[in-house]
């Protein structure tokens, strides 16, 4: 089969269009080349003496006269030849078109824009920006339907317009699913997103979890969000969100914004109200710094504010906590990237309280190992 | 018709001469030659059998059927599943002449709809082929007849308007040749089909990038690139939540920038003989892809932008908009072998073909330059004080020369009172504050390039304009982004949002002034018109149907109304179309309406 296609191949193999000798030439090339043009049409002008020239000095001069942008001054006033030390009889094109030479050698006297920075441009303010006039509201609104089913072209305008502009995408993205590894227990953390819609409205679920390795899954956040386009850089979020721990589960609303902040940081701050009436906050940055293409460098903060104490959650009032990340990232593929990095986790406060008197730490390094994968 | 007799007519000599030259080079990568057309067959692959008729791959005449499929498509030594025009990537010429009329049956062989949208071809609207806007789309399995008649000549090229189908593969060459003579003279011609292809199908790609639109961008800022920033500047532009590495979307990441369906180990060769004039006509074809393309040792003469004719300009290298097409002509006089280089604005990765006078032979492919990085001008501040011509400096003097206080200027960066039209959604993060006319700039990251570059202001119409009417009205459009979120439209509003169609009446001539209030350059393209490009050359503005809007600039261009009908008009980066940068215009009244 494969030879037969070979073989095909080879008997169908054409010489090529280049060759092609069909354009009117004449044997003589020099036949038409010299411009039919009438010198006594141009009584403006004196006689011109690019009329037997070839064009492309014509145009040269054209050129020469009208240098509007500093990036087109030539360095060699040859330019625009074709290559001088070999007189090129065919030029380009034969200006046996009296018109055409006509205006072309009146066009440096002729024209008052030419040699001016805007050409043309000048008029502009003269010109309304008025509309257009009534007949153009006039007829069919849809022209395809006088002469088609107007069924069949209203389905397929349809989706046209789908096709242009309203495609709707997902992304699956875990940010993080690390180890962090420090004093204390080892843990375990996630942090994905799924979001899916058009360009201005879109589902979004937010997740995040941690663990301790050989022990409980300790604590499990998930939000489901409605997020819609405020500004070009930002979205407005508000969902619901459960929280499945081992102590008491509970259930928000989530009011945010998420989006990319100027300096390029990609910033999320929501707020949030418990069943139980407890209000807290949480803002969330973080910075991408290319090293090179596939390295990144991430620093990333996390910072939690509580209204009320919430002891039984080890929550205390205020600014509650503090997490201060620094992972370095490698680009496999752009979806997929191992990372190493650091992070200061701090308590504050009551909060801090609370950890001591569970034993905790409530000021820790922990050295960070994980991966980021999107699809 | 006559003009299919001469074309066939011409076909013996052509083959004889092309006998002359050639000769069978083995087997190498008939595996890939298969799913290619035979004028976009690497020469060297090519054999000497006479050919008894049409060259295969190029299809002409009054009758033309086309087949849409799927078909794998191999290069660099994988093989992916490609979408497809009668089995080939890119799909087979079509070359037509001047003042026929054509009929093209289309069968759509997928499983999903499919269509074909001729593009830069003037026609009715109804056989433009946009699914939704022109007609309903051509059904899984069924065919459809497009039917008009060929009013124009030039480079044109044909795509799919369903779906990504065009990231896949599904795009070819058109061309059409002039009823009478061709001013522009030449020996030989090469087609250059320049495209992006990734073995990540692209709805993927749409997907990553709205997920993590950085995702394809591995030329990103770090700390110690190099760059020529200061810290300063890179926390004005984190200040300012942009990136100023932000040139491509969809990079060399992933994709592999082909050549008439070659990569760059492929090579697709082209022949000349020393001393002829050959012709290129190049088409960016590509999805997601503005290329800037040159040959290192032959300067291009510009003979043609986007099918119509322009006064020749010598240039060394041009930055090309997805969906533009450029016609050069060069003419190498050695012996020797040239690299077509086609380089990725963000220069990610390259495409690379070759001219030599013999198959086989190769010149040095250049290395990727230096990834471009934004500048104030691209942020559209090009016109404050501190932008006093001197364009070179500012390009490294983001830091601002105490110009302007950082503070102002984030406030400036979104302040809708300069472009009132605009609704300040979510999906606009910025607004240029003072757009310039860039018409005159090079295309990103060829400020610096120490050679000849196209810009716009060198184009010039060989033929005047025919409508010499001044425009009665102003029509502004600002294209609009949102990098963070991937969103991209016009005025603000994605298409999907029911966005209210830019209304022409029937024969006004309207000047339309497009700004650019994101950091992207974006190829901004009109179907159905010929629109002038408003470029300081009154009377013989460039025509074109496809024109790059660069970053924090404007372009203005004159149009007249005289296709009735709808119309797509819309962002030619797929992935920008496909995020809402696109609208419908409506040109009334219809014939038989009522005026």
């Amino acid at each position: 089969m494969k030879t037969a296609i070979a073989v095909a191949s080879l008997l169908a193999a054409s010489p090529a269009l280049a060759q092609h000798q069909d354009h009117g030439q004449a044997a003589d090339p020099h036949a038409h080349h010299a411009m039919e043009a009438q010198a006594e049409q141009t009584p403006e002008q004196p006689p011109d003496v690019h009329v037997s020239h070839d064009l492309t000095e014509g145009t040269e001069i054209v050129r020469e006269t009208e240098q509007m942008t500093p990036e087109a001054v030539e360095p060699d006033p040859h330019a625009g030849h074709g290559a001088p030390d070999e007189p090129d009889p065919h030029a380009g094109h034969r200006m046996d078109d009296a018109e055409a030479s006509h205006d072309g050698h009146a066009m440096p006297a002729d024209d008052p824009h030419a040699g001016h920075a805007m050409p043309d441009t000048a008029s502009d303010t003269a010109l309304p920006q008025s509309g257009p006039p009534p007949e153009a509201f006039s007829g069919p609104a849809h022209a395809a339907d006088t002469i088609f089913p107007p069924q069949v072209m209203a389905e397929a305008r349809e989706n046209l317009r789908r096709e242009n502009g309203a495609m709707t995408v997902g992304l699956f993205s875990v940010d993080r699913l690390e180890a962090a590894i420090g004093d204390g227990e080892d843990a375990y953390v996630w942090e994905l997103n799924a979001r899916h819609g058009g360009d201005i409205d879109r589902l979004w679920i937010k997740s995040e979890g941690e663990g301790a390795f050989g022990g409980s899954l300790e604590e499990i956040e998930i939000q489901a969000l409605w997020s819609h386009a405020i500004g070009p850089f930002f979205d407005f979020q508000a969902g619901v969100r459960a929280d499945f721990r081992e102590g008491p589960d509970s259930a928000h609303l989530a009011l945010g914004v998420q989006g990319l902040a100027p300096y390029m940081f990609e910033v999320d701050l929501a707020g949030f109200v418990s069943d139980d009436g407890d209000l807290t906050a949480r803002i969330e940055a973080e910075y991408d710094q290319r090293l090179t293409q596939s390295l990144i460098l991430q620093p990333r903060i996390e910072a939690n504010f509580s209204a009320q104490d919430i002891p039984e959650l080890g929550i205390g009032s205020g600014f509650s906590d503090l997490e201060a990340g620094l992972r370095l990232r490698y680009e496999i593929v752009p979806e997929f990237a191992p990372y190493i990095g650091v992070e200061w986790q701090r308590q504050f406060g009551d909060t801090a309280d609370f950890a001591r008197a569970a034993g905790g730490d409530p000021d820790r390094w922990v050295f960070l190992a994980g991966v980021k994968f999107w699809f | 018709m006559s003009a299919r007799v001469t074309h066939q007519e011409n076909q013996p000599a052509m083959n004889d001469r092309f006998d002359r030259r050639t000769v069978l080079s083995g087997a190498a990568a008939i595996g890939a030659a298969a799913l290619l057309p035979g004028w976009a067959r690497a020469q060297d692959h090519a054999h000497h059998r006479p050919m008894a008729t049409t060259s295969p791959g190029v299809l002409s005449g009054e009758r033309i059927a086309l087949s849409i499929g799927e078909t794998p498509f191999t290069v660099g030594g994988r093989t992916g599943h490609a979408i497809t025009v009668n089995g080939t990537l890119p799909a087979p010429l079509i070359r037509l002449r001047e003042g026929q009329n054509v009929r093209i049956d289309v069968t759509n062989h997928l499983d999903e709809d499919s269509s074909i949208h001729w593009h830069g071809i003037l026609l009715p609207f109804q056989m433009d082929g946009v699914p939704g806007i022109s007609f309903p789309g051509i059904r899984p399995h069924e065919t459809f007849s497009y039917e008009f008649p060929i009013r124009q000549a030039g480079t044109y090229w044909y795509h799919s308007h369903s779906g990504l189908q065009e990231a896949m593969g599904h795009y070819g060459p058109i061309v059409i040749d002039p009823e009478h003579h061709d001013p522009v003279a030449y020996d030989r011609e090469h087609i250059l089909v320049l495209s992006d292809w990734s073995f990540m199908h692209p709805h993927r790609i749409m997907t990553r990038l709205k997920q993590s639109p950085d995702y394809f961008n591995r030329q990103q800022n770090t700390l110690f690139d190099g760059r020529e920033m200061t810290m300063a500047q890179r926390l004005q532009w984190g200040g300012m939540r942009m990136m100023p590495s932000d040139i491509a979307d969809v990079t060399g990441a992933t994709y592999t920038y082909l050549i008439n369906g070659h990569g760059p180990t492929e090579n697709w060769t082209g022949l000349f003989e020393p001393g002829e004039r050959v012709r290129l006509r190049i088409i960016n074809a590509s999805a997601m892809s503005i290329m800037n393309v040159r040959i290192p040792g032959l300067p291009m003469t510009v003979v043609n932008a986007d099918g119509e004719n322009v006064r020749p300009v010598t240039v060394d290298e041009f930055q090309i908009g997805v969906a533009e097409t450029y016609d050069v002509i060069v003419t190498p006089t050695q012996p020797q072998a040239y690299t077509i280089v086609s380089e990725s604005i963000d220069r990610s990765g390259m495409g690379r073909a070759t001219l030599a006078p013999r198959p086989g032979m190769e010149a040095a492919v250049p290395p990727l330059r230096e990834r471009p990085t934004l500048t104030m001008r691209d942020m559209g501040m090009g016109g404050m004080a501190m932008d006093s011509m001197d364009h070179a400096a500012m390009g490294h003097d983001m830091g601002g020369s105490g110009a302007m206080d950082h503070g102002s200027m984030d406030h400036s960066m979104r302040d809708g009172s300069v472009a009132p039209g605009v609704a300040l959604t979510p999906g606009v993060d910025m607004i240029a504050p003072m757009p310039v006319d860039r018409t005159g700039d090079r295309g990103l990251g060829l400020d610096d390039v120490p050679h000849r570059v196209l810009v716009y202001t060198d184009l010039e119409a060989l033929n005047r304009n025919p409508d010499p009417r001044p425009p009665s009205r102003e029509l502004q459009i600002h294209l609009t982004g949102n990098m963070e979120r991937y969103m991209w439209s016009f005025d603000g509003r994605r298409f999907s949002e029911q966005v209210e169609p830019i209304r022409f009446a029937r024969d006004e001539r309207v000047r339309v002034k497009l700004v650019n209030d994101t950091m992207m350059t974006h190829p901004i393209h009109l179907h159905g018109f010929f629109f002038e490009l408003v470029n300081g050359h009154p009377g013989r503005h460039p025509r074109k149907h496809t024109v790059n809007v660069l970053p924090g600039g404007f372009v203005q261009f004159d149009l007249t109304a005289d296709a009735p009908g709808d119309w797509a008009f819309h962002c030619h980066l797929m992935m920008h179309m496909h995020a809402g940068m696109f609208n419908v215009v409506t040109v009334r009244p219809l014939d038989g309406d009522a005026a």
